[in-house]
Protein backbone atom coordinates (compact mmCIF):
# COMPACT_ATOMS: atom_id res chain seq x y z
CA UNK A 1 0.00 0.00 0.00
CA UNK A 2 1.35 3.39 -0.95
CA UNK A 3 1.79 6.10 1.65
CA UNK A 4 -0.89 8.22 0.03
CA UNK A 5 -3.40 5.39 0.06
CA UNK A 6 -2.72 4.79 3.75
CA UNK A 7 -3.76 8.26 4.88
CA UNK A 8 -6.55 8.63 2.31
CA UNK A 9 -8.08 5.41 3.59
CA UNK A 10 -7.83 6.64 7.15
CA UNK A 11 -9.51 9.94 6.26
CA UNK A 12 -12.28 8.44 4.11
CA UNK A 13 -12.91 5.65 6.59
CA UNK A 14 -12.99 7.98 9.57
CA UNK A 15 -15.35 10.34 7.82
CA UNK A 16 -17.76 7.56 6.87
CA UNK A 17 -17.74 6.35 10.47
CA UNK A 18 -18.79 9.82 11.66
CA UNK A 19 -21.52 9.97 9.01
CA UNK A 20 -22.76 6.59 10.27
CA UNK A 21 -22.93 7.88 13.84
CA UNK A 22 -24.92 10.85 12.55
CA UNK A 23 -27.43 8.59 10.83
CA UNK A 24 -28.15 6.56 13.96
CA UNK A 25 -28.27 9.69 16.11
CA UNK A 26 -30.94 11.20 13.87
CA UNK A 27 -32.89 7.94 13.83
CA UNK A 28 -32.74 7.91 17.64
CA UNK A 29 -34.52 11.28 17.82
CA UNK A 30 -37.21 10.47 15.28
CA UNK A 31 -40.62 9.18 16.42
CA UNK A 32 -41.21 5.47 16.90
CA UNK A 33 -42.82 3.70 13.95
CA UNK A 34 -43.78 0.34 15.46
CA UNK A 35 -46.86 -0.34 17.60
CA UNK A 36 -47.21 -2.46 20.75
CA UNK A 37 -49.24 -5.14 19.00
CA UNK A 38 -51.72 -6.69 21.38
CA UNK A 39 -52.45 -3.28 22.98
CA UNK A 40 -52.32 -1.13 19.85
CA UNK A 41 -53.34 -2.22 16.37
CA UNK A 42 -52.67 -0.74 12.98
CA UNK A 43 -55.63 0.24 10.78
CA UNK A 44 -56.24 -2.27 8.02
CA UNK A 45 -56.19 -0.95 4.47
CA UNK A 46 -59.74 -0.52 2.98
CA UNK A 47 -58.76 -2.89 0.17
CA UNK A 48 -58.29 -5.77 2.61
CA UNK A 49 -60.45 -8.73 1.62
CA UNK A 50 -61.47 -10.66 4.71
CA UNK A 51 -64.48 -12.99 4.91
CA UNK A 52 -67.76 -11.52 3.65
CA UNK A 53 -70.10 -9.56 5.85
CA UNK A 54 -73.61 -8.18 5.36
CA UNK A 55 -73.69 -4.43 5.24
CA UNK A 56 -76.36 -1.84 5.95
CA UNK A 57 -77.65 0.70 3.53
CA UNK A 58 -76.23 3.99 4.82
CA UNK A 59 -79.55 5.85 4.14
CA UNK A 60 -82.19 3.48 5.51
CA UNK A 61 -79.96 1.68 8.02
CA UNK A 62 -81.40 -1.66 6.90
CA UNK A 63 -79.68 -4.52 5.09
CA UNK A 64 -80.63 -4.22 1.40
CA UNK A 65 -80.62 -8.00 0.81
CA UNK A 66 -83.61 -9.21 -1.23
CA UNK A 67 -82.93 -12.96 -0.78
CA UNK A 68 -82.41 -13.49 -4.52
CA UNK A 69 -79.78 -16.17 -3.86
CA UNK A 70 -77.39 -14.89 -6.52
CA UNK A 71 -74.44 -15.01 -4.14
CA UNK A 72 -75.13 -18.60 -3.10
CA UNK A 73 -75.35 -19.67 -6.75
CA UNK A 74 -72.27 -17.71 -7.77
CA UNK A 75 -70.10 -19.14 -5.01
CA UNK A 76 -67.70 -21.71 -6.55
CA UNK A 77 -67.21 -23.44 -3.21
CA UNK A 78 -70.88 -23.46 -2.28
CA UNK A 79 -70.19 -22.07 1.14
CA UNK A 80 -73.06 -19.56 1.34
CA UNK A 81 -76.56 -20.53 2.48
CA UNK A 82 -79.35 -17.97 2.02
CA UNK A 83 -82.94 -18.47 3.12
CA UNK A 84 -85.88 -16.11 3.36
CA UNK A 85 -89.61 -16.10 3.92
CA UNK A 86 -92.56 -14.07 2.72
CA UNK A 87 -94.00 -12.03 5.57
CA UNK A 88 -97.50 -10.50 5.66
CA UNK A 89 -97.73 -6.89 4.62
CA UNK A 90 -94.19 -6.67 3.29
CA UNK A 91 -92.94 -6.33 -0.25
CA UNK A 92 -90.61 -9.16 -1.24
CA UNK A 93 -88.93 -11.71 0.99
CA UNK A 94 -87.27 -11.17 4.35
CA UNK A 95 -83.88 -12.63 5.09
CA UNK A 96 -83.96 -15.31 7.78
CA UNK A 97 -80.69 -17.23 7.29
CA UNK A 98 -77.41 -16.04 5.82
CA UNK A 99 -74.71 -18.56 6.75
CA UNK A 100 -71.10 -18.59 5.60
CA UNK A 101 -68.91 -21.67 5.93
CA UNK A 102 -65.57 -19.87 6.05
CA UNK A 103 -63.60 -23.13 6.18
CA UNK A 104 -64.33 -23.62 2.48
CA UNK A 105 -64.36 -19.99 1.32
CA UNK A 106 -61.53 -19.09 -1.08
CA UNK A 107 -62.05 -15.31 -0.75
CA UNK A 108 -62.62 -15.00 -4.51
CA UNK A 109 -65.17 -12.20 -4.07
CA UNK A 110 -67.58 -13.43 -6.73
CA UNK A 111 -70.50 -13.12 -4.29
CA UNK A 112 -69.69 -9.47 -3.65
CA UNK A 113 -69.54 -8.79 -7.38
CA UNK A 114 -72.80 -10.54 -8.24
CA UNK A 115 -74.96 -9.08 -5.49
CA UNK A 116 -77.47 -6.80 -7.27
CA UNK A 117 -78.11 -4.69 -4.18
CA UNK A 118 -74.59 -4.37 -2.85
CA UNK A 119 -75.60 -6.07 0.39
CA UNK A 120 -72.33 -7.96 0.87
CA UNK A 121 -68.94 -6.50 1.62
CA UNK A 122 -65.54 -7.73 2.76
CA UNK A 123 -64.87 -7.46 6.47
CA UNK A 124 -61.65 -6.15 8.00
CA UNK A 125 -61.22 -9.03 10.44
CA UNK A 126 -57.81 -10.64 10.39
CA UNK A 127 -57.50 -11.92 13.96
CA UNK A 128 -59.39 -15.11 13.25
CA UNK A 129 -58.00 -18.22 14.85
CA UNK A 130 -60.06 -20.95 16.48
CA UNK A 131 -59.96 -24.39 17.97
CA UNK A 132 -62.89 -25.99 16.10
CA UNK A 133 -64.30 -25.92 12.56
CA UNK A 134 -67.64 -24.75 13.91
CA UNK A 135 -66.11 -21.47 14.96
CA UNK A 136 -65.76 -20.61 11.29
CA UNK A 137 -69.42 -21.27 10.43
CA UNK A 138 -70.53 -17.67 10.61
CA UNK A 139 -74.11 -16.51 11.05
CA UNK A 140 -73.84 -13.22 9.19
CA UNK A 141 -77.25 -11.90 10.32
CA UNK A 142 -76.24 -12.21 13.96
CA UNK A 143 -72.90 -10.55 13.21
CA UNK A 144 -74.77 -7.70 11.51
CA UNK A 145 -76.97 -7.24 14.56
CA UNK A 146 -74.02 -7.38 16.92
CA UNK A 147 -72.31 -4.60 15.00
CA UNK A 148 -75.39 -2.50 15.64
CA UNK B 1 -3.42 -6.42 67.75
CA UNK B 2 -7.04 -7.34 66.97
CA UNK B 3 -8.29 -3.81 67.64
CA UNK B 4 -5.93 -2.27 65.13
CA UNK B 5 -7.00 -4.82 62.55
CA UNK B 6 -10.72 -4.28 63.02
CA UNK B 7 -11.22 -0.99 61.08
CA UNK B 8 -9.21 -2.41 58.20
CA UNK B 9 -11.29 -5.57 58.22
CA UNK B 10 -14.55 -3.63 58.25
CA UNK B 11 -13.26 -1.48 55.42
CA UNK B 12 -12.48 -4.56 53.33
CA UNK B 13 -15.88 -6.14 53.94
CA UNK B 14 -17.77 -2.93 53.17
CA UNK B 15 -15.72 -2.37 50.02
CA UNK B 16 -16.24 -5.93 48.82
CA UNK B 17 -20.00 -5.77 49.39
CA UNK B 18 -20.31 -2.38 47.70
CA UNK B 19 -18.27 -3.41 44.68
CA UNK B 20 -20.15 -6.65 44.08
CA UNK B 21 -23.48 -4.89 44.56
CA UNK B 22 -22.38 -2.21 42.14
CA UNK B 23 -21.33 -4.76 39.52
CA UNK B 24 -24.85 -6.20 39.58
CA UNK B 25 -26.49 -2.77 39.55
CA UNK B 26 -24.25 -1.66 36.68
CA UNK B 27 -25.23 -4.68 34.60
CA UNK B 28 -28.90 -3.84 35.18
CA UNK B 29 -28.48 -0.19 34.24
CA UNK B 30 -26.41 -0.99 31.19
CA UNK B 31 -28.67 -3.82 30.10
CA UNK B 32 -31.60 -1.43 30.23
CA UNK B 33 -29.76 1.42 28.49
CA UNK B 34 -28.45 -0.90 25.82
CA UNK B 35 -31.83 -2.37 24.98
CA UNK B 36 -33.62 0.96 25.15
CA UNK B 37 -31.06 2.84 23.03
CA UNK B 38 -30.82 0.08 20.45
CA UNK B 39 -34.59 0.14 20.20
CA UNK B 40 -34.74 3.88 19.65
CA UNK B 41 -31.96 3.74 17.07
CA UNK B 42 -34.10 1.19 15.22
CA UNK B 43 -37.19 3.34 15.88
CA UNK B 44 -38.85 0.83 18.19
CA UNK B 45 -40.11 1.62 21.72
CA UNK B 46 -38.05 -1.20 23.28
CA UNK B 47 -38.85 -2.44 26.78
CA UNK B 48 -42.34 -1.29 27.75
CA UNK B 49 -44.00 -4.10 29.69
CA UNK B 50 -42.56 -4.47 33.20
CA UNK B 51 -42.84 -1.25 35.15
CA UNK B 52 -43.02 2.24 33.64
CA UNK B 53 -41.11 2.13 30.35
CA UNK B 54 -39.93 -1.34 31.31
CA UNK B 55 -37.41 -0.27 33.95
CA UNK B 56 -38.03 -3.39 36.01
CA UNK B 57 -37.48 -5.76 33.08
CA UNK B 58 -33.82 -6.36 33.92
CA UNK B 59 -34.75 -7.24 37.53
CA UNK B 60 -37.18 -9.86 36.24
CA UNK B 61 -34.57 -11.13 33.77
CA UNK B 62 -32.07 -11.45 36.60
CA UNK B 63 -34.52 -13.40 38.76
CA UNK B 64 -35.30 -15.65 35.83
CA UNK B 65 -31.62 -16.36 35.21
CA UNK B 66 -31.04 -17.16 38.90
CA UNK B 67 -33.94 -19.59 38.80
CA UNK B 68 -32.69 -21.44 35.74
CA UNK B 69 -30.74 -24.65 35.73
CA UNK B 70 -27.09 -24.65 34.76
CA UNK B 71 -27.01 -27.33 32.11
CA UNK B 72 -23.60 -28.96 31.83
CA UNK B 73 -22.92 -30.67 28.50
CA UNK B 74 -22.15 -34.36 28.96
CA UNK B 75 -18.80 -34.44 27.20
CA UNK B 76 -17.47 -31.15 28.53
CA UNK B 77 -14.77 -30.75 31.11
CA UNK B 78 -17.11 -30.45 34.09
CA UNK B 79 -14.67 -28.88 36.53
CA UNK B 80 -13.39 -26.19 34.14
CA UNK B 81 -16.90 -25.60 32.79
CA UNK B 82 -18.13 -24.71 36.26
CA UNK B 83 -14.99 -22.76 37.12
CA UNK B 84 -14.92 -20.48 34.04
CA UNK B 85 -17.83 -18.13 34.89
CA UNK B 86 -16.55 -17.64 38.42
CA UNK B 87 -13.06 -16.99 37.07
CA UNK B 88 -14.42 -14.41 34.65
CA UNK B 89 -16.30 -12.63 37.43
CA UNK B 90 -13.34 -12.34 39.83
CA UNK B 91 -10.99 -10.19 37.68
CA UNK B 92 -13.68 -7.61 36.91
CA UNK B 93 -14.36 -7.04 40.59
CA UNK B 94 -10.71 -6.43 41.53
CA UNK B 95 -10.01 -3.28 39.42
CA UNK B 96 -12.67 -1.42 41.37
CA UNK B 97 -10.19 -1.39 44.25
CA UNK B 98 -8.07 1.32 42.63
CA UNK B 99 -10.63 3.32 40.65
CA UNK B 100 -10.86 6.84 42.15
CA UNK B 101 -14.58 7.62 42.29
CA UNK B 102 -13.90 10.99 43.93
CA UNK B 103 -11.20 12.84 45.90
CA UNK B 104 -11.83 10.65 48.94
CA UNK B 105 -13.83 7.68 47.68
CA UNK B 106 -11.25 5.17 46.57
CA UNK B 107 -10.79 1.79 48.19
CA UNK B 108 -6.97 1.74 47.91
CA UNK B 109 -4.89 4.26 46.00
CA UNK B 110 -2.06 1.94 44.96
CA UNK B 111 1.13 3.47 43.55
CA UNK B 112 0.91 1.00 40.67
CA UNK B 113 -2.86 1.35 40.24
CA UNK B 114 -2.86 1.46 36.47
CA UNK B 115 -0.57 -1.56 36.13
CA UNK B 116 -2.74 -3.39 38.65
CA UNK B 117 -5.89 -2.80 36.56
CA UNK B 118 -4.22 -3.79 33.31
CA UNK B 119 -2.68 -6.90 34.82
CA UNK B 120 -5.96 -8.03 36.37
CA UNK B 121 -8.16 -7.27 33.40
CA UNK B 122 -5.95 -9.19 30.99
CA UNK B 123 -6.87 -12.30 33.01
CA UNK B 124 -10.28 -12.04 31.42
CA UNK B 125 -8.95 -13.51 28.16
CA UNK B 126 -7.84 -16.61 29.99
CA UNK B 127 -11.30 -17.23 31.41
CA UNK B 128 -12.83 -16.89 27.97
CA UNK B 129 -10.38 -19.47 26.70
CA UNK B 130 -11.21 -21.77 29.63
CA UNK B 131 -14.93 -21.38 28.95
CA UNK B 132 -14.55 -22.03 25.22
CA UNK B 133 -12.25 -25.00 25.66
CA UNK B 134 -14.19 -26.74 28.41
CA UNK B 135 -17.52 -26.50 26.57
CA UNK B 136 -16.29 -29.04 24.01
CA UNK B 137 -18.21 -27.27 21.27
CA UNK B 138 -16.87 -25.96 17.99
CA UNK B 139 -18.60 -22.58 18.27
CA UNK B 140 -17.35 -22.02 21.79
CA UNK B 141 -13.81 -22.94 20.84
CA UNK B 142 -13.80 -20.70 17.76
CA UNK B 143 -15.17 -17.84 19.82
CA UNK B 144 -12.51 -18.35 22.46
CA UNK B 145 -9.68 -18.56 19.91
CA UNK B 146 -10.85 -15.40 18.21
CA UNK B 147 -11.17 -13.63 21.52
CA UNK B 148 -7.62 -14.52 22.52
CA UNK B 149 -6.16 -13.40 19.19
CA UNK B 150 -8.10 -10.16 19.31
CA UNK B 151 -7.34 -9.34 22.92
CA UNK B 152 -3.65 -10.03 22.63
CA UNK B 153 -3.23 -7.78 19.62
CA UNK B 154 -5.37 -4.96 20.99
CA UNK B 155 -3.59 -5.00 24.34
CA UNK B 156 -0.55 -3.43 22.65
CA UNK B 157 -2.11 -0.16 21.36
CA UNK B 158 -4.06 0.05 24.61
CA UNK B 159 -0.91 -0.08 26.72
CA UNK B 160 0.94 2.29 24.39
CA UNK B 161 -1.82 4.88 24.54
CA UNK B 162 -1.92 4.71 28.33
CA UNK B 163 1.88 4.91 28.44
CA UNK B 164 1.75 8.32 26.77
CA UNK B 165 -0.30 9.65 29.67
CA UNK B 166 1.95 7.99 32.24
CA UNK B 167 4.99 9.62 30.60
CA UNK B 168 3.39 13.01 31.06
CA UNK B 169 2.34 12.53 34.68
CA UNK B 170 5.22 10.37 35.84
CA UNK B 171 2.97 8.26 38.06
CA UNK B 172 0.94 5.05 37.85
CA UNK B 173 -1.31 6.09 40.70
CA UNK B 174 -4.76 6.93 39.37
CA UNK B 175 -5.31 9.64 41.98
CA UNK B 176 -1.97 11.13 40.93
CA UNK B 177 -3.04 11.14 37.28
CA UNK B 178 -6.31 12.87 38.17
CA UNK B 179 -4.37 15.41 40.24
CA UNK B 180 -2.16 16.16 37.22
CA UNK B 181 -5.23 17.15 35.20
CA UNK B 182 -6.00 20.22 37.30
CA UNK B 183 -5.68 22.72 34.48
CA UNK B 184 -6.36 20.79 31.31
CA UNK B 185 -7.82 17.36 30.69
CA UNK B 186 -5.52 15.02 28.83
CA UNK B 187 -7.84 14.21 25.94
CA UNK B 188 -7.04 17.71 24.64
CA UNK B 189 -3.28 17.18 24.85
CA UNK B 190 -3.38 13.51 23.85
CA UNK B 191 -6.24 13.15 21.34
CA UNK B 192 -4.53 10.33 19.45
CA UNK B 193 -3.94 8.36 22.64
CA UNK B 194 -7.56 8.92 23.67
CA UNK B 195 -9.01 7.72 20.36
CA UNK B 196 -6.61 4.77 20.27
CA UNK B 197 -7.57 3.83 23.80
CA UNK B 198 -11.31 3.99 23.11
CA UNK B 199 -11.00 1.83 19.99
CA UNK B 200 -8.77 -0.68 21.76
CA UNK B 201 -11.13 -0.62 24.72
CA UNK B 202 -14.09 -1.53 22.53
CA UNK B 203 -12.07 -4.43 21.16
CA UNK B 204 -10.98 -5.50 24.66
CA UNK B 205 -14.57 -5.70 25.84
CA UNK B 206 -15.50 -7.78 22.77
CA UNK B 207 -18.24 -5.41 21.74
CA UNK B 208 -19.48 -4.56 18.27
CA UNK B 209 -17.98 -3.68 15.80
CA UNK B 210 -15.28 -5.97 17.24
CA UNK B 211 -17.63 -8.62 18.62
CA UNK B 212 -16.15 -11.48 16.61
CA UNK B 213 -15.79 -13.75 19.67
CA UNK B 214 -19.56 -13.84 20.07
CA UNK B 215 -20.66 -13.13 16.51
CA UNK B 216 -24.28 -14.29 16.58
CA UNK B 217 -24.64 -15.01 12.89
CA UNK B 218 -21.52 -17.17 12.75
CA UNK B 219 -20.90 -18.65 16.18
CA UNK B 220 -24.38 -18.59 17.81
CA UNK B 221 -23.03 -16.99 20.99
CA UNK B 222 -19.31 -17.72 20.91
CA UNK B 223 -17.58 -18.84 24.08
CA UNK B 224 -20.75 -18.84 26.21
CA UNK B 225 -22.90 -20.85 23.78
CA UNK B 226 -23.24 -23.77 26.21
CA UNK B 227 -23.86 -21.70 29.32
CA UNK B 228 -27.28 -21.21 30.82
CA UNK B 229 -28.69 -19.69 33.99
CA UNK B 230 -26.23 -18.13 36.39
CA UNK B 231 -23.20 -19.24 34.37
CA UNK B 232 -24.37 -17.15 31.48
CA UNK B 233 -25.33 -14.21 33.66
CA UNK B 234 -21.90 -14.15 35.33
CA UNK B 235 -20.40 -13.73 31.86
CA UNK B 236 -22.86 -10.94 31.11
CA UNK B 237 -22.12 -9.22 34.43
CA UNK B 238 -18.42 -9.50 33.67
CA UNK B 239 -18.88 -8.01 30.22
CA UNK B 240 -20.74 -4.96 31.49
CA UNK B 241 -18.40 -4.52 34.45
CA UNK B 242 -15.49 -4.70 32.01
CA UNK B 243 -17.12 -1.99 29.98
CA UNK B 244 -17.41 0.11 33.12
CA UNK B 245 -13.74 -0.42 33.93
CA UNK B 246 -12.60 0.50 30.42
CA UNK B 247 -14.72 3.65 30.53
CA UNK B 248 -13.58 4.59 34.01
CA UNK B 249 -9.92 4.25 32.97
CA UNK B 250 -10.67 6.50 29.99
CA UNK B 251 -12.39 8.96 32.32
CA UNK B 252 -9.58 8.92 34.86
CA UNK B 253 -6.74 9.23 32.37
CA UNK B 254 -8.23 11.46 29.70
CA UNK B 255 -11.39 13.16 30.94
CA UNK B 256 -10.18 14.53 34.26
CA UNK B 257 -11.57 11.76 36.49
CA UNK B 258 -13.85 13.17 39.18
CA UNK B 259 -12.98 16.78 38.29
CA UNK B 260 -15.66 19.05 36.95
CA UNK B 261 -17.52 22.28 37.46
CA UNK B 262 -18.26 22.44 41.20
CA UNK B 263 -21.77 21.28 42.02
CA UNK B 264 -23.57 22.26 45.24
CA UNK B 265 -23.03 18.86 46.87
CA UNK B 266 -19.63 19.40 48.47
CA UNK B 267 -17.46 16.30 48.31
CA UNK B 268 -20.20 14.32 46.59
CA UNK B 269 -20.07 16.39 43.40
CA UNK B 270 -16.87 14.56 42.41
CA UNK B 271 -18.72 11.23 42.45
CA UNK B 272 -21.52 12.70 40.35
CA UNK B 273 -19.08 14.02 37.76
CA UNK B 274 -17.23 10.73 37.65
CA UNK B 275 -20.37 8.68 37.05
CA UNK B 276 -21.71 11.19 34.53
CA UNK B 277 -18.54 10.91 32.48
CA UNK B 278 -18.30 7.14 32.73
CA UNK B 279 -21.93 6.55 31.78
CA UNK B 280 -21.63 9.13 29.00
CA UNK B 281 -18.78 7.11 27.55
CA UNK B 282 -20.70 3.86 27.99
CA UNK B 283 -23.69 5.29 26.15
CA UNK B 284 -21.27 6.30 23.41
CA UNK B 285 -20.05 2.68 23.21
CA UNK B 286 -23.66 1.47 22.96
CA UNK B 287 -24.25 4.02 20.22
CA UNK B 288 -21.19 2.69 18.36
CA UNK B 289 -22.36 -0.88 18.77
CA UNK B 290 -25.73 -0.22 17.17
CA UNK B 291 -24.26 1.87 14.35
CA UNK B 292 -21.45 -0.18 12.87
CA UNK B 293 -21.56 -3.63 11.31
CA UNK B 294 -19.11 -6.28 12.49
CA UNK B 295 -15.59 -6.16 11.04
CA UNK B 296 -14.06 -9.14 9.30
CA UNK B 297 -11.20 -10.82 11.10
CA UNK B 298 -8.53 -9.67 8.64
CA UNK B 299 -9.87 -6.12 8.83
CA UNK B 300 -9.72 -6.32 12.59
CA UNK B 301 -6.08 -7.40 12.58
CA UNK B 302 -5.13 -4.96 9.81
CA UNK B 303 -6.65 -2.11 11.70
CA UNK B 304 -4.76 -2.96 14.84
CA UNK B 305 -1.33 -3.64 13.33
CA UNK B 306 -1.35 -1.13 10.49
CA UNK B 307 -3.15 1.81 12.05
CA UNK B 308 -3.48 1.70 15.82
CA UNK B 309 -0.02 0.43 16.78
CA UNK B 310 1.99 2.76 14.48
CA UNK B 311 -0.06 5.75 15.57
CA UNK B 312 0.23 4.85 19.25
CA UNK B 313 4.00 4.25 18.89
CA UNK B 314 4.61 7.58 17.17
CA UNK B 315 2.46 9.25 19.79
CA UNK B 316 4.50 7.75 22.64
CA UNK B 317 7.74 8.79 20.92
CA UNK B 318 6.61 12.37 20.38
CA UNK B 319 5.30 12.57 23.92
CA UNK B 320 8.57 11.25 25.33
CA UNK B 321 10.60 13.80 23.34
CA UNK B 322 8.34 16.67 24.32
CA UNK B 323 8.35 15.68 28.01
CA UNK B 324 12.16 15.59 27.94
CA UNK B 325 12.54 18.89 26.09
CA UNK B 326 9.88 20.99 27.81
Amino acid sequence: MSKKGYFTELYVGGKSLLVGLGVTFKACLQPIVTVQYPREKLDITPNYRGHIELRRDPESGECPCIVCGMCARACPSGCITVEGEKKEGEKGKTLTVFALDFTRCSLCGTCVETCPKGAIDFSQDYNIAGFTREEFHYDLIRRLEERG
Amino acid sequence: MMESLMPELIRMVVAAVLVVAFVFLNAMIMGYLERKLSAHIQRRPGLMEVGPHGILQLLIDGLKLIGKQLVIPEKSDHFLFRLAPVLSFAPVVLPFIVIPFSRKLVIRDLDVGLIFILAISSLNVLTILVAGWSSNNKYSLFGAVRSVAQNISYEIPMLLSLLAVVLMTGTFSLQGIVAAQGKIWFFLIQPIAFITYIIAGVAETNRAPFDLPEAESELTAGYHTEYSGMGFSLFMLAEYANMFIVCSIATTLFLGGWRGIPLPFGDYSGIIWFFLKVYGLMVFLVWIRWTYPRTRFDQLMNFCWKYLIPFALVNVLVTAVLVKVL
